[in-house]
């Protein structure tokens, strides 16, 4: 097996696992991110909804 | 799937995820799994087929392997943008935001399959041609196809308002397949440097070897299975974005 030609087959199957895993990486921050923002703003609702009860 | 179609325009309506919607996220999470570790499975087993049992190409040598990525990658990308343009379709005609929502989360994971493609095809090309990048008809049609779908996804960035914002993008991504029919048939109107069509689906046979081109359609079941699975988790993110978004005008 041509040695150049084997390393270059072994940097695509590299860079395309690569692109995958930086989007899945990418995936995952964003839903932590938006599962933190949506707790943020159910709790504000509650809390707008709790405001006018307690006056 | 997680998407919710529920408008949350009820006074109860933005209370915290019931038990309903746990055990639906539960049966989510289990299939994500399922078509992740079913595609692990395919992939080792593909993998031993391409490297201990096909031999090297005759001309091409060891190179020759990155065409059961970089076949496969275009064919999930393409199904991929073909379905995201069904629903846009659907969208116009219904004006329900769900299948807007599916067919981004469709359109972004078939956007990193466009990019698998045209990488490792450069990298194929740096050995086969001696150059990491020419503007044949293929290569420049596929990049112009990337270059839409990205846009695509600036735009849904750029617009606030989720009706205006559903609208154009469901127009770009049919627009965007008009680009994919150049590019699956550039290889027959324009003959220049990529190679002609090899698949017997397009040529009846007899351009390729049978047990290389089966393993290619081998290879793209467990890409689609992995295609499946991040679609399922991005669409529960717009899903997420909706209710938030939800949320928030009625704060205001």
């Amino acid at each position: 097996m041509d040695a150049r030609n084997f390393t270059f087959m072994f940097y695509g199957f590299l860079a395309a696992w690569l692109i995958v895993l930086v989007y899945i990486v990418t995936l995952a921050r964003r839903s932590g991110r938006l599962r933190k923002e949506l707790e943020d703003v159910k709790q504000l609702f509650e809390d707008k909804q709790a405001a006018p009860k307690a006056r | 799937m997680s998407i919710q179609t529920k408008p949350l325009n009820s006074s109860d309506a933005a209370v915290p995820s019931g038990p309903a919607t746990s055990a639906n996220s539960v049966v989510v999470d289990r299939l994500i799994y399922a078509f992740a570790g079913l595609a692990a499975i395919l992939l080792a087993y593909n993998l031993y087929q391409i490297f201990m049992v096909l031999g090297d190409e005759l001309q091409q040598g060891a190179i020759y392997r990155i065409i059961f990525f970089h076949v496969p990658a275009a064919l999930t990308a393409f199904i991929g943008f073909f379905v995201a343009m069904v629903l846009s379709v659907v969208y116009l005609s219904t004006n329900n935001l769900k299948w807007d929502s599916l067919a981004a989360a469709i359109n972004e994971v078939s956007l990193v399959f466009a990019c698998v493609n045209i990488v490792t095809g450069s990298i194929w090309a740096r050995i086969i041609w001696g150059i990491w990048w020419t503007w044949d008809y293929r290569l420049t049609s596929m990049l112009v196809c990337i270059l839409i779908f990205f846009g695509y996804l600036l735009l849904r960035q750029s617009i606030d308002e989720p009706t205006q914002r559903a609208r154009l993008s469901a127009a770009l991504s049919i627009f965007g397949c008009v680009d994919i029919v150049i590019v699956w048939k550039s290889i027959e109107w324009f003959r220049t440097q990529h190679p002609g069509p090899v698949l017997s689906i397009r040529t009846g046979g007899g351009s390729m070897d049978p047990t290389m081109e089966a393993a290619i359609y081998r290879n793209l079941i467990p890409l689609l299975l992995i295609a499946i699975s991040l679609v399922i988790l991005r669409a529960r993110q717009e899903s997420t974005a909706r209710e938030i978004d939800s949320l928030r005008r009625r704060l205001m």
